[in-house]
């Protein structure tokens, strides 16, 4: 890292994060109640007329909850893209020391301002090299300072973990559709034929679905072929997957549809009654499998 | 009372309910305390207790123990180990210093891979109240 960042990131030292907001809410028996439940605090304390808040919910009464508070400061807003710049992406909540001033009760409306206390230079962490950013947040009721929060971030670049793609799914081969694999490994795409109606069948099947008859051979496809319909699959991203990407119906000239992957063509171009080419696309040194090109006349 | 005595443990299992509902009872939408999906795909195993609910379970622990007219003055903790969910964390104390009504606490909350928490509490024992 530079100097001249570690200087850039000093210099907001001192500068406000948040200048006289206000809370959210104010200090009431709802949100006490459900922090209570939520961590099985069953303090008198905190019930009843005369209920004080928990001391350790401090903090909640300056969250932004889920639209975040209009005001951030432009300096903290710097800072943060400052660091965003220099690959600190990442935030985990480090230390937070609370003084607790006096009791905070329902009915109490907090305001706050929040300094930048302090930015630290380059440390290498668990987790990666990043800054620890430390502001300090007084709270008040009124004119009254009732609460110090002091938080300390660490906005970091997550270290980088050797990310190995799972492999594609291995396709399932049995008895019945051996020959087709078969065919695949010598860059064959081989249609099912009935030898005793010359129906064509695809996927594979054990028996004739016009005739019934089980005795078959094959054909082996031109390759030639249409776009017959096709969904782009966005989500849920499977692992050895890359979405979006476009997963098609093929009408093969000999008139069988099959499933597969229009290649080279991104996903939003795809269209129905492209015309598409067969190609044995290699993914690994065990795994080939018939995909569809669109065909150079109708390159887009 | 004194410096050195230690109070007795407090166990917390570390539930998915308790992560998510602390998250939310404190107003913390990040999405690595209830998303495992997006928590992963930050390089997280799985989502993690936030900080405020771990300050409020180590504030928890110091008035079960002084009992509801004991007032917190001060906390402050440091996070170490995640807390995921399955894991349990222990929450243990030691007397640090008595100043009259004045305690001083150390907290370790040690989870199945380390400390997750280590803190110092000041507290109020309210006899005056
Ligand atoms: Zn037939």
């Amino acid at each position: 890292m530079s100097d001249d960042l570690l200087a850039r990131l000093k210099s907001y030292e001192g500068c406000p994060a948040a200048v006289a907001r206000t809370g959210k809410d104010p200090v009431n028996a709802p949100m006490i109640r459900h922090w209570c439940e939520a961590l099985g605090d069953t303090n008198p304390a905190y019930t009843g007329p005369d209920a004080v808040a928990p001391p350790t919910m401090l903090q909640v009464w300056t969250m932004g909850g889920l639209t975040g508070h209009d005001t951030r400061t432009q300096a903290y807003d710097e800072l943060l893209a400052l660091l965003d710049e220099s690959g600190c992406t990442s935030v985990v909540a480090t230390d937070c020391e609370q003084e607790y001033v006096r009791p905070l009760r329902p009915g109490d409306e907090i305001t706050f301002d929040t300094v930048i206390e302090s930015v630290s230079a380059r440390k290498t962490t668990k987790l990666g090299t990043g800054h620890f950013v430390t502001t300090r947040t007084e709270l008040r009721v009124g004119p009254d300072l009732v609460g110090i929060h002091r938080f300390r971030i660490l906005k970091y670049a997550p270290a980088r973990r050797p990310e190995k793609k799972p492999p594609r799914p291995r396709p399932v081969v049995n008895r019945d559709n051996a020959g087709f694999w078969k065919g695949v490994e010598q860059h064959k795409l081989l249609i099912q034929r009935c030898t005793a109606c010359a129906t064509l069948r695809f996927p594979w099947l054990p028996g004739c679905a016009s005739c019934g008859a089980p005795d078959w051979d094959t054909v082996e496809a031109t390759g030639e072929g249409t776009v017959y319909s096709y969904v782009v699959m966005h989500h849920p991203p499977f692992p050895a997957f890359d979405p979006p990407y476009a997963v098609a119906l093929i009408e093969l000239a000999e008139g069988v549809r099959m499933i597969s992957n229009v290649i080279g063509t991104p996903y939003e171009k795809v269209r129905i009654g492209m015309p598409v080419r067969l190609e044995f696309q290699s993914y690994d040194d065990e795994l080939v499998l018939p995909v569809f090109r669109v065909a150079e006349e109708a390159a887009v | 009372m004194k410096a050195g005595d230690e109070i007795p443990p407090l166990t917390i299992p570390v539930t998915r309910t308790l992560i998510v509902a602390g998250a939310i009872a404190s107003r913390d939408y990040q999405d690595v305390h209830h998303d495992a999906e997006l928590a992963r795909r930050k390089g997280s195993p799985d989502i993690f207790m936030n900080i405020l609910t771990t300050n409020g379970l180590v504030g928890r622990y110091i008035t079960d123990h002084f009992g509801p007219a004991a007032v917190l003055k001060k906390v402050a903790i440091r996070l170490g180990a995640p807390n995921y969910p399955g894991d349990t964390m222990v929450l243990t104390g030691t007397i640090e210093d008595v100043d009259g009504d004045t305690v001083t606490v150390r907290v370790i909350g040690a989870n199945g891979i380390g400390n997750h928490v280590t803190g110092t509490v000041t507290v109020s024992q309210g006899s005056a109240r």
